[in-house]
């Protein structure tokens, strides 16, 4: 056992010597080398986060993270200079992402993972390419416009979201007499709101709107409030890794600010969308308005 | 191990970690104590009358046990919780869903798992009127007791203590699945735990946690129930002492 871990730690320290490739002047190290060594990127993707990262019904990878992932790649192949590059996909989860990306298991991912202080002690993330807030999802008809309006009424929430947490604190602070139900799942709360048990449902804006759009009516409901918190979602790369990260970011400004991340913004948020041509029916909000325009990494937390 | 963290702060309400648990042990004893009534009512009526000559009574007495008996408990909460208030007459379901949901989730609670535990009471009380000889009932009769007479004086004394082992353990069991009810929304023990598991992140502390409590409340309840066992059980009788 200590002479494997021996070797094992022997091989990471030769790594760096082996990994470093010319190309053209510039020293090629970590993830690039990776890739130029083996010819192969692997992409991780989310199976099921709809719209971000998810399988349309021919078991594609799709979604507007995904066509993140797709500008990368070229990106890579463009940067390596090569033709050809073989894209391997690999499915992750919100418990494995963190520890397959630190074991090489995948290269980078574009997904619904939220940048923040916490996950920056283990892992980087690039420039951000969506931003939720926290609001509240309201049948149309309700008196129901903001947060001062909840006053008395019941809401749902998820229960272990950071949307539960804040919904108990501003009971405290403001003592607004909130009856708040907890369920298990997204699921199982928008079933209390359409069942009339809850009057508000408060979760990150784009999970309401996905909530909404499998509704039986989803033009009767709507996304209302000040939000109340910000996340922001980047791609995950590995840590110290700047060559790589300076590439991505790159990448995704220059989607941002040509256009392009708004044309697939409306392709997956306002258009029907695989598998089922539902419609997410989600503006661009002015958190997002203003990232398109000033590209940047800020975790908000 | 970082048993200090029942005394950290929780992320809201004002509180401390032990707090959460303490109030999701009240919710537990209240859930069991109100199904419990719930319960024994259920179980007594409907075992009676699946001993009755009447056939129209043993029928319902027997289609209540089929029905409370044969469907998963995690099922019937569901029913409860989301096809029963669809199913009740003019605004009273709507009425029920805009309750306090604390009250509302709790009444439906209360409803669901004792009726549950009302169909195993019922097959107790049943055979505690069975075990007793035919006899004593003839003899109620001859004596010229009516028959309602003969069951609250001659019979029913004799079944109750006969069933009252068995009766403990159903105690028990239902107090474990009141754990169930977590699931439409009742943050009684162990919803309390999840929640501390999910703020805190320390699973082993709040598991071995709620295990004590789920354990303690159930040793109170056998000690009580084997004092009031000794306390009622006849001379001669079903463990009793010969004189």
């Amino acid at each position: 056992m200590k002479k494997l871990f021996g070797s094992l730690l022997l091989a990471l320290l030769l790594l760096p010597c082996g990994a470093g490739i010319a190309l053209g002047g510039e020293e090629l190290g970590g993830t690039l080398a990776k890739i130029k060594k083996d010819g192969v990127i692997i992409v991780g993707h989310r199976e099921s986060s709809v719209p971000f990262s998810y399988y349309d019904s021919a078991q594609n990878v799709v979604g507007y993270a995904q066509d993140y992932s797709k500008l990368i790649v070229e990106a890579v192949k463009k940067k390596l200079g090569v033709s050809e590059l073989t894209v391997k996909l690999v499915p992750i989860t919100s418990q494995n992402r963190i520890p397959l990306l630190a074991n090489g298991t995948y290269d980078f991912e574009c997904g619904s993972t939220t940048n923040n202080l916490e996950r920056q002690q283990q892992v980087a993330f690039s420039n951000t390419f969506f931003i939720i807030g926290t609001r509240l999802l309201v049948h149309k008809d309700s008196k129901i416009t903001d947060f001062s309006d909840l006053k008395g009424r019941r809401v749902v929430v998820t229960a272990g979201t950071t949307s539960e947490k804040l919904l108990f604190l501003m009971n405290d602070r403001d003592k607004m007499n909130v009856q708040i139900i907890s369920t298990p799942t997204h699921g199982d709360s928008f079933r209390s709101l359409e069942s009339g048990r809850a009057e508000a449902f408060f979760l990150d804006d784009v999970l309401l709107a996905g909530e909404r759009s499998r509704a039986r009516n989803p033009s009767d409901w709507v996304i209302v409030g000040t939000p109340q918190s910000y996340e922001a979602y980047g791609c995950m790369l590995r840590k110290d890794d700047p060559q790589f990260k300076a590439l991505v970011d790159e990448t995704i400004a220059s989607a941002q600010l040509s256009g392009l991340a708004e044309s697939s913004y409306e392709q997956w948020f306002k258009k029907p969308i695989p598998p089922r041509g539902a419609i997410m029916n989600f503006d661009l909000s002015e958190a997002m308005k203003d990232l398109l325009r000033n590209p940047n990494d800020k975790a908000f937390q | 191990m970082h048993w200090g963290l029942f005394f950290e702060q929780a992320p809201f309400g004002g509180v401390q970690y032990y707090q959460w648990l303490l109030r999701g042990f009240a919710v537990t004893v209240e859930l069991s104590v109100c199904a419990w009534v719930v319960a024994f009512l259920a179980g007594s009526v409907f075992g009676i009358m699946r001993t009755l000559p009447h056939r129209a009574f043993r029928a319902a007495g027997g289609f209540y046990v089929a029905v409370f008996r044969n469907i998963p408990l995690i099922a019937q909460f569901f029913v409860w919780y989301l096809v029963v208030p669809e199913l009740l007459p003019g605004s009273l379901g709507r009425d029920l869903k805009a309750m306090d949901p604390e009250i509302q989730f709790f009444i439906l609670a209360v409803a669901c798992l004792g009726l549950f535990t009302g169909g195993r009471i019922c097959e107790q009380v049943r055979s505690g009127i069975q075990a007793q000889s035919r006899g004593q009932l003839s003899a109620g009769l001859a004596l010229g007791l009516t028959l309602p007479q003969c069951y609250r004086h001659v019979i029913m004394p004799n079944a109750y203590r006969i069933i009252m082992p068995p009766m403990t353990s159903e105690i028990l069991n239902m107090i474990k699945n009141s754990a169930v009810a977590s699931t439409i929304g009742v943050i009684d023990l162990s919803a309390q735990a999840n929640r501390l598991l999910e703020y805190s992140a320390r699973p082993y502390e709040s598991f071995i946690a709620i295990t004590l409590a789920y354990v303690t409340l159930n040793f109170t309840v056998m000690f009580l129930m084997r004092l009031l066992e000794r306390k009622i059980r006849v001379p001669g009788s079903t463990g009793g002492r010969h004189v």
